[in-house]
């Protein structure tokens, strides 16, 4: 079973550079929990500071409730999937697997039973005598996999694993990741780039920039209520509006654009009338306005362009003030024509829209 | 320091910070430093330690120069060994840059790359065979009654044999052919690297041979010809067995007069002062030529 | 056209020249082992012989010296080893600043001249109360050649995949385990040629050992006062030994190296073999 980890405002500085500020999270025991943020932002340092390989400038990790200072990586109950994954090169598959055994002092023909189960268990029994070179990307993966099970960890930490293998293994890969952890209930903490991995294994995701957390919650919560700019933008395609916040209304307010007053629910904090405030919309959540949205959130525009996907077209506009926008239209089989500057009317319900201050956005 | 402790721990890094010292300390730097200052003290008899004589003094030094007059054009003889060391050594070094540049541009760029390999193969093989030994070979050929001058009389060259190894001729000839390798690799490891396309570029704007070799492929070399005139200037200047062999008394090299001071004169003082100078002298060489051809030290060490 | 005709022409004419060069005073001095006469030279041939081997064989001088070389190139080898790869892994691992100077000082050995190498190691010893000897001879020599080992180990580590290392640890190894187990395997093969050099470099080392030796006499000392006294074509028996030797070994290192590179592009086609029907598996 797994383990609690707790980061106790957890600060870590490479000179004068910080790289990940005042982090105060908990990680529940058995939970699948991600953190999802650009190159660069910090989720690598934190990782490093849980596994054990860097010591943080402040702050604390906690591991079950115990306090991690000075405890090197090789007595922490965690096990690290590394990007490359640092497979041995020179060891066979069975040696690799039992590597963690064996510096336990664990006996020769036990460690090969291990590792056979292990095999076993990862769906690739008769590889053992195999070397490293011999094995396709997949099953490497796999390998690195039961290599850090195969040391019991209560915390498994996996960083990008999947980046290198292409995309009809990497979703094969997540439905296995999740039903592995599952069976074993470790705790896993999962770095990505990719929001793509982030939702489909998570019970948790914690979207990161530049050191800091920006918003943690289910990954349901982190796309329909994104707590900053920064989130809004980093996670799915938006549409986004700026303004003046014109009134508040419990909870939601009115950003007066420069198509006009566009109403929403106000998520970000600290918010007053006359603030500076950014509305996003989703490409689906916009519609053809043929009545039922509000009456007041109208903009009309016209197409550059349209793709046609079979279930669904996205569609890309550009309004009144020359803003790029998109629509992405469910086919009910009424689509209507999209033809290069065709002209369309649209509308969002209110409560499908949210409102934050204007911050830093994810770049493209 | 931390990064090695967090990469290998206490013991390994422990281990291997007082195996690193015992070479860098006691085998490198101490005994340079001992050297020196062991060469600004007299010759001194036992009983003459620690009294009014025991003190430092540049008077091993001075003696290089002793009973050199530049006025008069008369020079000390261990001044004269020593610049006839420098002389030749030099000189070994402009005829091994100027017998290898063709044959490394060759390998390097004029053929294909499977022919190149092999003979590659054929230079490394009189590289590997001993210094002592390729002199030796040089000692039979230049004999009096030797091959060399027997295939020159039956050509008609000359008349009567020549005493080859009586003047500088046969240490120059013995230490070009010893050291010419170490010329060979770093020029020729520095031209492989050209591109050739940048040669038939040149070519097709119309250079002539001359100009794409002094303006192309020469400023590209620079950095092997400078480690290659440092390896071989270095080891002609501090060589011993080419002048031992094929030299004459008159013909001494700087090497066997510090030899000579510490083994037969069992004067080591003036002995370490004199290899400190040829050690100065290498050095001098090593920063004109970093200097000159602007490169670092890594690049010698490859 | 024509032009490009006549300057290769001359550039074949000169390398042919330069081969011979190379070679004909080996050739030489090999031919006249067999030669009958008291001095070595193969003018004028009296007659071929193998005499000068069976002297060669004779010499206990030679013997002695032989072991004397061999027992100080394993000496060497034993020295420089460790300290060359401890010397590699404390350079990899210290801070940029201190590196270079680090460097420096480490790779100024191969920069001396052999003989000021010698002198500084017996003057340096002989006033810590220690005689010129064979011992003296292999301190002298590892001071240089544990630069060289200290450059092979350190071009092997800088192709390390340092995860490998910490993924060691994270599983649990003690840092004793992980060197031994991992990164040790890694270093091995620069390891055991770097241990080949130096016995090659010790075993035909004149210059250091010149001045270290004291009153012992290893083969290239014993070769060199051969050659300017009591000159045989012994000697030149000696030499082509040794030479055959190096031809024999070159052409082995050559061998192996086509084998090994051969082997290595048939485990890439291999493996890409494998990821392609692992692909077309993993789609179907």
């Amino acid at each position: 079973m797994g383990e609690t980890v707790e980061l106790d405002r957890l600060t870590m500085r490479f000179g004068d550079f910080t790289a990940v500020r005042n982090v105060d999270l908990t990680i529940q025991a058995g939970e699948f929990f991600s953190f999802l943020g650009p190159s660069g932002c910090g989720k690598t340092t934190i990782l490093r500071c849980i596994s054990g390989f860097i010591e943080p400038s402040e702050g604390r990790v906690l591991i079950g409730g115990r306090d991690m200072k000075g405890i090197g990586p090789n007595l922490r109950p965690t096990a690290l999937i590394f990007q490359n994954l640092a497979l041995f090169p020179l060891m066979s598959v069975a040696d690799n697997i039992a590597f963690g055994l064996e510096v336990r002092g664990v006996g020769r023909a036990e460690r090969r039973k291990r590792a056979e189960e292990l095999l076993d268990l990862i769906a690739l029994p008769d590889s053992a005598d195999k070397r490293i070179a011999e094995l396709s990307g997949g099953q490497k993966q796999r390998v690195a996999i039961a290599r850090a099970l195969a040391v019991e960890p209560k915390v498994m930490l996996l960083d990008e694993p999947l980046s290198a293998l292409d995309l009809k293994l990497r979703q094969h890969m997540r439905a296995e990741l999740r039903a592995i952890q599952r069976r074993t209930g470790v705790t896993f903490i999962y770095i990505t780039h990719d929001q793509g991995e982030a939702f489909t294994m998570s019970d948790r995701v914690a979207v990161m920039s530049r050191g800091s957390i920006e918003q943690v919650g289910k990954p349901a919560d982190i796309y329909d209520r994104p707590q900053s700019e920064f989130a809004a933008t980093f996670v799915g395609e938006n549409n986004r509006f700026e303004g003046a916040l014109a009134a508040l209304d419990g909870a939601d307010g009115v950003v007066e654009t420069n198509v006009g007053a566009l109403r929403g629910r106000v998520v970000g904090d600290g918010l007053k009338p006359g603030d500076r405030a950014v509305l996003y919309v989703r490409p689906e959540r916009l519609a053809l306005a043929n009545g039922g949205a509000d009456a007041a959130n109208r903009i009309s525009a016209r197409v550059t362009h349209a793709d046609f996907e079979g279930a669904f077209a996205n569609v890309f506009l550009r309004d009144a003030q020359g803003r790029a926008l998109i629509l992405q239209l469910a086919n009910d089989g009424n689509l209507p024509a999209l033809d290069t500057g065709a002209e369309l009317r649209l509308g969002f319900a209110s409560a499908q829209a949210i409102i934050v201050p204007p911050g830093e956005r994810a770049r493209e | 320091m931390s990064e090695l402790l967090r990469r290998y721990g206490l013991p390994l890094t422990t281990a291997m910070t007082l195996a690193t010292l015992v070479w860098v300390v006691m085998m490198v730097v101490l005994p340079y430093f001992v050297m020196v200052e062991y060469s600004f003290h007299r010759n001194l008899t036992v009983t003459e330690i620690g009294g009014p004589r025991d003190v430092y003094t540049l008077e091993n030094y001075a003696s290089l120069f002793r009973g050199t007059d530049l006025t008069a054009w008369e020079f000390s003889d261990d001044f004269r060994v020593f610049l006839r060391t420098i002389w030749g050594s030099a000189l070994v070094t402009f005829v091994c840059l100027v017998v290898c540049y063709p044959v490394a541009y060759y390998l390097a760029l004029g053929t294909s790359k499977e022919r190149a390999a092999f003979m590659l193969v054929l230079l490394v093989i009189p590289f590997w065979i001993n210094e002592i030994l390729r002199t030796f070979a040089w000692f039979i050929l230049l004999a009096y009654n030797g091959p060399l001058n027997a295939v020159l009389q039956g050509m008609g060259i000359i008349d009567a044999p020549v005493r080859w190894l009586s003047g500088s001729g046969g240490v120059i000839i013995g230490m070009t052919y010893a050291f010419l390798l170490f010329m060979m690799f770093p020029l020729y490891n520095a031209i492989e690297t050209l591109d050739r396309n940048q040669v038939e570029a040149a070519r097709d704007l119309g250079a002539s041979t001359w100009r794409v070799h002094w303006r192309v492929v020469v400023p590209h070399a620079k950095p092997g010809v400078a480690v290659g005139c440092i390896m071989v200037f270095v080891l002609a200047a501090s060589s011993y067995i080419v002048p031992y062999l094929l030299g004459s008394p008159g013909t001494r090299w700087f090497t066997q007069t510090i030899y000579e001071w510490f083994f037969e004169a069992s004067d080591w003082p003036r002995g370490a002062a004199y290899a400190f100078i040829l050690l100065g002298l290498c050095v001098a060489f090593i920063m004109v030529m970093m200097r000159v051809f602007k490169v670092g030290l890594t690049d010698i060490a490859k | 056209m024509k032009t490009t005709r006549g300057s290769d022409l001359v550039m074949r004419i000169y390398l042919v020249l330069f081969f011979l060069y190379l070679f004909v005073p080996l050739v030489i001095m090999s031919a006249a082992t067999f030669n009958a006469s008291r001095f070595p030279t193969v003018l004028p041939w009296q007659g071929a012989t193998l005499k000068w081997f069976e002297a060669l064989w004779a010499d206990e001088q030679m013997w002695k010296a032989l072991w004397s070389s061999v027992g100080v190139g394993i000496a060497v080898i034993l020295v420089s080893v460790p300290i060359g790869v401890a010397a590699a892994l404390l350079l990899d691992g210290v801070h940029k600043k201190a590196r270079s100077l680090l460097y420096a000082v480490m790779v100024s050995p191969l920069l001396t001249p052999g003989v000021i190498i010698g002198i500084s190691t017996l003057i340096f010893w002989e006033r810590l109360g220690v005689p010129g000897g064979l011992h003296l001879a292999v301190v002298g020599q590892s001071s240089f050649i544990i630069a060289y080992v200290m450059l092979m180990v350190l071009a092997r580590l800088q192709r390390f995949d340092r995860s490998l290392e910490e993924a060691a640890l994270d599983l649990g190894a003690t840092h004793v385990q992980a060197f031994r187990r991992v990164l040790l395997p890694h270093l091995t093969p620069a390891i055991l040629s770097s241990a080949v050099l130096a016995f090659f470099q010790s075993f035909e080392n004149y210059n250091t050992t010149l001045f270290t030796r004291g009153t012992d006499v290893t083969l290239t000392i014993f070769l060199a006062s051969k050659v300017r006294t009591g000159l045989t074509p012994a000697v030149n028996a000696l030499g082509l030994i040794l030479i055959s030797l190096t031809v024999a070994g070159a052409i082995v290192y050559e061998i192996m190296r086509r084998r090994e590179a051969q082997r290595a592009l048939a485990a890439r086609k291999a493996a890409e073999r494998e990821e392609i029907g692992q692909l077309a598996f993993g789609a179907g």
